[in-house]
């Protein structure tokens, strides 16, 4: 882009532009008032929504004016960028595509275009075309930035949603004095394991448990690594004190532990969250279980 | 170092160096050694980072309180603690474990707890 060799200089297109943004801030502004993305986003008044589009042309015109044309990254625009984030969010949630959001933002570009073009009307055909061109990349760029806010808005608010995930999808339940059941529920993957092992070892002291069902009833499928996880809970709890049981292995998951080769034999397993909760009943002396049938068959 | 009866009571705090894991471990093998100590309980409630040098320190005070006749129970290990000790590798199988000092006691004591059964559970090889 020529444009942009000659920035720095005295009269270069980009510093143009910059100086007609500034100059013209309260007409650009009053315009793009008036387009579809300023019109939907501040609908309480009109000065609002002319103020922000003035934030808007400053942060451009600084940006023109440091030459950056094409620079997403270009100081000028972290001013902005929280408000043009929600602009495009407020955009989204009034349920317009990314694609719609993109196409209003390009929407801004020809009130600036044509008023630059009417205000260079005395300068050669050359330099309008120079300015034009300047002014045409530096709106495309604020379309990226626009874009790129909103997508990072959107992975933030995945992330979040996806801890939220975490931690709600891993109680810890009280079964009995000193007995405390995880319900697994759902794939486990190496973060969920995590959080799973440590919200278990975290109430087995807070309860004084000692002992802590795993129960994977609602996992639907084991593999090595799933399996590896479970024997690392198991020989953490017992690093602390407390005996775990993994229980509601399903005939499928058997077959596959199996099959995989998988060594479980240190872990103490019972079919059902059921055996597994007579099975530490009985180990603790409470004298609950019936003797005939205290769930220890099951192994 | 505290002895409580035939049970020896060792507090772990803080970080353990070289020289001091050194000490502690030829202290409580002479302390075994000229008394009549039967257990020791190695307190690790005070602990908060751990890594594979005080897993093995662990591991090498049980071997030697097992050659002199005692048995050795680990309690109040932190989450913490145990999850870096499985990352580590170390899961010090033959160690016994137990939630409390109190928990300890009582398993070395062989009451009449809830510990009763669990005193004689051995972790297979």
């Amino acid at each position: 882009m020529p444009e942009h060799e000659t920035a720095g200089q005295h009269g270069s297109p980009a510093r143009e532009v910059g100086d007609f943004l500034r100059r013209r801030r309260e007409q650009v502004a009053q315009r793009w008032a008036d387009t579809p993305l300023f019109r939907t986003v501040f609908t309480v008044s009109r000065d609002e929504a002319v103020e922000a589009g003035k934030a808007v042309i400053e942060a451009l015109a600084a940006v023109a004016s440091a030459g950056r044309v094409e620079d997403t990254e270009a100081d000028g625009f972290t001013v902005v960028r929280e408000q043009l984030t929600r602009t495009a969010a407020a955009r989204s949630r009034a349920g317009a595509g990314s694609a719609q959001v993109s196409n209003e933002v390009d929407a801004l570009r020809p009130p600036v275009v044509d008023l630059l073009v009417a205000d260079l009307s005395q300068s050669s055909a050359e330099h309008v075309r120079e300015c034009a061109t300047a002014a045409t990349v530096l709106m495309g760029t604020l379309r990226l930035v626009v874009m790129e806010s909103a997508l990072n808005e959107g992975r933030a608010l995945i992330d979040r949603q996806r801890m939220e995930l975490l931690e709600t999808a891993t109680p810890v339940i009280k079964l009995w004095d000193g007995i405390v059941a995880v319900p697994l529920i759902g794939t486990l993957d190496s973060a969920r394991s995590q959080v799973v092992m440590e919200t278990l070892l975290e109430s087995v002291v807070d309860q004084h448990a000692r002992f802590a069902i795993l129960d994977i009833t609602g996992v639907p499928t084991v593999d090595s690594l799933v399996a590896q996880h479970l024997m690392k809970t198991v020989a953490a709890a017992r690093l602390m004190g407390a005996e775990c049981i993994v229980s509601g292995i399903r005939p499928a998951i058997a077959q596959t532990i199996v099959h995989l080769g998988l060594d479980l034999g240190t872990v103490v397993t019972r079919a059902s969250l059921a055996d597994a909760l007579a099975y530490a009943l009985d180990q603790q002396g409470s004298g609950i279980v019936d003797p005939v049938s205290r769930g220890a068959v099951a192994r | 170092m505290l002895r409580l009866g035939d049970v020896l009571l060792v507090t772990l705090q803080g970080d353990l160096h070289d020289s001091t894991a050194e000490q502690l471990q030829q202290d409580i093998s002479e302390t075994i050694a000229s008394s009549s100590t039967t257990g020791v309980v190695i307190d690790l409630s005070g602990v908060e980072m751990v890594d594979s040098f005080l897993g093995r320190v662990l591991a090498e005070i049980a071997a030697k309180a097992g050659l002199l006749a005692a048995q050795t129970v680990v309690a109040g290990m932190r989450p913490a603690v145990a999850i870096t000790l499985v990352e580590l590798g170390l899961t010090l199988p033959g160690l016994r474990t137990a939630l409390t000092t109190e928990d300890a006691l009582g398993l070395l004591a062989g009451e009449a707890s809830p510990y009763r059964s669990r005193g004689t559970r051995r972790e297979s090889p």
